[in-house]
């Protein structure tokens, strides 16, 4: 009887996720005369750099978001001022549910050559020949940046909230500074949170095509884009399945990281 | 002295502040500004000539509104109706298999979504749903389900038992004292599941740029036909357009979703 009432739903997430991730997966290795891999002999040969240039943007990506995520919860947790903390804590989540294409044209405007940003950093006192346009590879990094850093720092910040500051009070009595207490007491209990945030992040920018359609589609890009074009301009579906397989491998690949850590963590 | 003890941290602060607050700016500026060209840092004329070619009653951006509004309704209605009982059934009901059901529900987060998106196109094309909005709302609903059945269990596992079982026992029947009881207890956060898969919805962009462009042309496309064509003012009203239910919710998502539940999201 209970499971009556889940049926609905997980047939809706077999049919329109389930089975068109199969159709992707037998759309890359299925050609004309049975199976084949010519598919993914086009796509290395034609896309190898734009497979590259998405690994780059992804990992800088979800490592400045792990550092920034760290740093934010570690200050709202282990921060000195009340009033700092309250604003901080205030500040940080504005992006957290504007959708990628809004944060893609606004940093359109901000990061290019007479965008605020390079207003503002003239106005510092920036000599005006070093302002340059930041639409390329960093415009894509910065933006999911922008957009993901809320919602890491959130699950992070929370766990980090949630635990127990007897520890941490013992540590700081013992004499250990704020950032020995972040490190060594802090980060290893939250260790499982923050891989969490960072996978979710990751595989999240991953599928993301409305940002380097906005801020820069010039080749190499992310796949997205190849993948996009391969069917809206190619109607080339095999390649396209292709490349959707190769993604998900890259992000099949950080997923395992992340399962092996876990179980040494189990073991422990 | 403790002026000096500040300025790191208000220094620190404000670049955040600028960092944060920055990219909104300068969408807003654009959306005022008539002219704008290198190598003038601020536009050259202001105005609001495009808010009011934007606002026209007949004009494109307004219907696209409306079928985004019209398409994020349905989706979520539909949505919140498989999602609901899946959700009591997940958090309230001895369910065999429930973890491995769970992470199925968990399985598109897993992957990066646009290869499942572009063969739902392709077999929606042979259907003929392609560039319908039945096409478009079941992709946006199928999409929002996961976050919908992930919070809303959250907000019935966090209803207490002893409440529950005291109506049981006053000899209420387990529909009554579900919609009595359990429904109105979960309510909040239940409430806040739709409103994020409505959010979902109308900011949603690749999804329908296979399913429903070019004929259901959603606000998010809109946005994104404006920038490539180079109206960086229409582009940037759009987004505003967008942005303000986004800001809405993550100003109001905290009364809706106590801690209590947020923390039972995935148990």
């Amino acid at each position: 009887m209970p499971f009556l009432l889940v049926a609905p739903s997980l047939l809706l997430v077999g049919a329109f996720f389930l089975f068109p991730l199969l159709l992707s997966v037998q759309g890359a290795f299925m050609g004309a005369d049975g199976p084949t891999l010519a598919h993914f002999r086009t796509a290395f040969g034609l896309y190898r750099n734009d497979m590259l240039v998405t690994l780059l943007i992804t990992g800088c990506a979800t490592a400045l978001i792990g550092a920034g995520s760290i740093a934010i919860g570690g200050y709202l947790t282990l921060g000195g001022s009340r009033r700092a903390r309250a604003v901080l804590a205030w500040l940080y989540r504005w992006p957290l549910f504007i959708p990628f294409i809004v944060a893609g044209q606004s940093m359109r405007g901000f990061l290019g050559q007479n965008g605020l940003m390079n207003s503002a950093l003239v106005g510092a006192g920036m000599p005006e020949m070093w302002a340059q346009s930041f639409l390329d590879w960093r415009g894509i990094v910065i933006t999911f940046v922008w957009k993901q850093l809320p919602f890491a720092t959130l699950l992070i910040a929370g766990a980090m909230a949630a635990m127990d500051r007897a520890q941490i009070e013992a540590a700081q009595n013992l004499g250990a500074g704020r950032l020995r207490v972040l490190l060594g007491v802090v980060l290893p209990q939250v260790s499982r949170n923050i891989t969490v945030a960072l996978i979710l992040s990751f595989v999240t920018m991953m599928g993301v095509l409305s940002v380097p359609l906005m801020i820069s589609g010039q080749s190499p890009s992310m796949l997205t884009i190849p993948m996009a074009w391969r069917i809206n301009s190619l109607g080339d579906y095999a390649t396209a399945n292709a490349l959707g397989v190769l993604a998900c491998l890259m992000t099949g690949m950080v997923a395992w990281v992340w399962l092996r850590q876990a179980a040494a963590e189990k073991a422990k | 002295m403790s002026a000096w003890r500040w300025l790191p941290r208000i220094l620190l602060l404000v670049l955040f502040a600028g960092f944060i607050f920055g990219p909104v700016a300068n969408l807003l500026l654009w959306s005022v500004a008539e002219s704008w060209y290198w190598p003038n840092r601020l536009p050259s004329q202001y105005g609001f000539r495009y808010w009011e070619r934007v606002f026209r009653p007949e004009g494109q951006a307004m219907e696209s509104l409306g079928l985004s509004i019209w398409i994020a309704a349905l989706a979520t209605l539909a949505c919140m109706a498989v999602a609901i009982p899946a959700a009591w059934a997940l958090a309230r009901a001895r369910l065999p298999m429930r973890g491995l059901i769970l992470l199925l529900f968990l399985l598109p987060q897993a992957f990066p979504n646009m290869p499942v998106y572009i063969n739902i196109a392709r077999v929606f094309f042979s259907l003929g749903l392609n560039g319908t909005v039945l096409g478009v709302v079941l992709v946006h609903a199928a999409h929002g389900l996961v976050y919908a059945v992930w919070i809303a269990a959250a907000a019935f596992a966090a209803v207490e038992d002893d409440a529950v079982l005291a109506a049981r026992n006053m000899g209420a029947g387990a529909l009554t004292a579900f919609r009595t009881v359990t429904l109105p207890l979960a309510a909040p956060g239940i409430a806040a599941s739709a409103i994020f898969v409505f959010l979902e919805s109308l900011d949603e962009f690749t999804a329908s740029f296979f399913v429903g462009a070019p004929d259901v042309r959603t606000l998010p496309l809109l946005l994104y036909s404006a920038a490539a064509g180079g109206n960086m003012q229409v582009a940037a009203i759009t987004a505003l357009i967008l942005l303000v239910p986004s800001i809405v919710f993550m100003a109001v998502v905290q009364r809706f979703l106590r801690a209590d539940v947020l923390a039972g999201v995935g148990k």
